[in-house]
């Protein structure tokens, strides 16, 4: 029996949502306009005034917001209200670029806190249950949107944030914790780490985990189900649209339901900025409906995704979206399949490789290639050159089950992979040399 | 006895194997013998080396490296004394898994082996008269 925190608007038809947006898009576009001098400027630009904005579908003759745009409005430039009226910061670690501060009212932080109690009851979160939140807590949105949001439900929270992985444990078994939140990384962490303590999955009082903040593949979500003995649900979200809690899964586990009375989502190509239609794969732009202090207009995620609008069995109307595939800027096309740096990423560390990687493309008698420089670690060495070997072609079946292409994977020493100041060179395409 | 190989991985990249010798000379290490593995991308270097500890501390942070124990087996410089070892070994059923053979004017003429397990192999080469070095005899 599905349950929802706000049935009304959560199981909504089409054409109610629809009434809702374009009713605060109207509001949201004048507000922005007459607050943010930076958006102003874009829109002037543009030649587009808050009179021409009547709709959603009004929306696509808005200009976008990047992360450049943030970085160049850092800190108060895209301030939608007087300081005085905020009483929140959150921000993002920073590790690509200057970091991201957000502002938030207490409206703010309470649709916020709402949206993620969505997600909590959609994964059976009850007044009854105990929720433990080991993201972190602080400037990183993770710890506190959970943590308000299991608050709204009325779970018994556990502010437990990250880290210290033997308190953790010993919280969760002796006051019976029943909802897990936490990254899918950390979570799968915690299933080892009660194993090696000699825990059966059935031992803990678990019946639930709530993951995000990174990319994680459906096999580490069965593999993470399996050792807590849990069902295991994404969350989305950033922190530029407030944090986790913009989409979410339910128990169909077949993509995020948006939270589409607060945030318009369009899909574009991100190489002409076009809206493409339902189902084609291209870079998520979400448009905050009505938001006071950081009202983000057509935000360029970068995020690549799918949407569908296809019936949910859980009953939620809300447009779902897939877990996001990589980044835009990131994208590779080989051999006509689409890759991401992130993928690859994403196997290293499940092969027990170390993140230091370069990818090299170029394009041999017309077809594409693709080489993978990999630091071999030091534990895995071995001097029969048979093991090395069998190494190698075991790490490129892994590649190739994830990505559709065999890469050719190609050993190095630690600490050899060349990196440069700063930043890594990840990829290097000598195709664009040849063109 | 055995004798510690330095074993060293070698990436694919120009110019890796002549530094990795050039900081053990530069160490004042000698190389008393030596066999590449080639794989086709990649390979292992074996090194037996006057002074293991030097060596280790010359290529540190290089590359990836293990010492490990192989056999040493002296033999006498001519025809049919390898094969003489490699029948004993055969017919105890111990397998090699790579061998590499050298002359050397101090040392007459040796092999080295790697297998799975020293003590067997020694103990069978011992039985036949073999003699196998140890880590004094390279230094
Ligand atoms: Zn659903």
């Amino acid at each position: 029996m599905p349950n929802y925190y706000q049935p009304e608007i959560e199981t909504a038809s089409r054409e109610k949502i629809l009434e809702i947006q374009n009713e605060k898009i109207v509001k949201q576009v004048r507000h922005v306009y007459e607050n943010v001098k930076y958006y102003r400027d874009l829109m002037d630009a543009k030649g587009v005034t808050p009179d021409d904005i009547k709709s959603v579908d009004d929306i696509k003759k808005l200009p976008f917001l990047s992360k450049e745009d943030l970085r160049i409005a850092y800190p108060y430039g895209l301030l939608g209200t007087d300081l005085k009226n905020c009483v929140r910061i959150q921000s993002t670690s920073g590790t690509t670029g200057r970091r991201v501060v957000a502002f938030y009212t207490q409206e703010d932080i309470d649709i916020w806190e709402e949206c993620c109690a969505r997600a909590i009851v959609a994964a059976g979160g009850t007044n009854e249950d105990v929720c433990q939140v080991c993201y972190g807590y602080g400037l990183f949105t993770g710890g506190p949107g959970l943590n308000g949001g299991s608050h709204k439900v009325g779970c018994l929270t556990l502010p437990m944030s990250s880290g210290n992985t033997e308190r953790q444990i010993q919280f969760m078994m002796d006051l019976g914790s029943t909802i897990l939140c936490c990254t899918p990384s950390y979570a799968a962490y915690i299933g080892e780490s009660l194993a090696e303590m000699g825990y059966k999955p059935e031992d803990n009082k678990l019946k639930a985990g709530i993951f995000g903040a990174e990319p994680w593949t459906e096999e580490m979500r069965r593999s993470i189900e399996k050792s807590l003995g849990i069902k295991a649900y994404d969350i989305y979200g950033l922190t530029e649209t407030s944090g986790p809690g913009v989409s979410f899964e339910c128990e169909e586990q077949t993509g995020m339901h948006i939270n589409e009375d607060h945030f318009y989502a369009e899909i574009i190509d991100p190489d002409t900025g076009e809206v493409l239609p339902e189902g084609e794969k291209g870079e998520l732009v979400f448009t905050s409906l009505d938001k006071e202090a950081f009202p983000l207009l057509r935000y360029r995620t970068r995020d690549i995704c799918v949407l569908s609008r296809k019936k949910c069995s859980c009953g939620r109307t809300h447009v779902k979206m897939s877990k996001p595939m990589g980044r835009s800027d990131d994208m590779m096309i080989i051999r006509g399949v689409n890759v991401f740096p992130s993928q690859i990423e994403a196997v290293l560390l499940k092969e027990g490789y170390p993140p230091n990687y370069q990818i090299l493309v170029d394009r041999v008698n017309n077809t594409d290639t693709l080489d993978i420089n990999v630091e071999l670690p030091p534990e895995q060495f071995s001097d029969k050159i048979s093991d090395i070997q069998a190494r190698e072609k075991k790490l490129e079946s892994a590649m190739r089950t994830m990505l559709g292409i065999g890469p050719k994977i190609h050993l190095m020493s630690p600490h050899s992979v060349a990196r440069s100041e700063g930043k890594a060179v990840r990829v290097i395409d000598k195709r664009k040399l040849h063109d | 006895m055995a004798v510690k190989q330095l074993t060293v991985f070698l990436e694919n990249r120009a110019g890796k194997l002549s530094e990795i010798v050039k900081l053990i000379s530069d160490a004042d290490v000698n190389i008393r013998a030596m066999c590449i593995a080639d794989g086709s991308d990649c390979g292992i270097l074996r090194l037996i080396v006057s002074d293991l500890e030097k060596a280790q501390e010359a290529l540190k942070g290089e590359s990836i490296m293990s010492a490990i124990d192989v056999l040493a087996v002296k033999m006498s410089d001519k025809a049919g004394s390898l094969s003489g070892i490699l029948t004993v070994l055969d017919k105890a059923g111990i397998n090699i898994d790579y061998m590499y053979a050298f002359t050397s004017p101090a040392l007459d003429a040796y092999v080295v082996l790697r297998v799975g397990d020293n003590e067997a192999a020694e103990s069978i080469l011992k039985q036949h008269g073999i003699e196998t070095l140890n880590d004094g005899d390279f230094t």
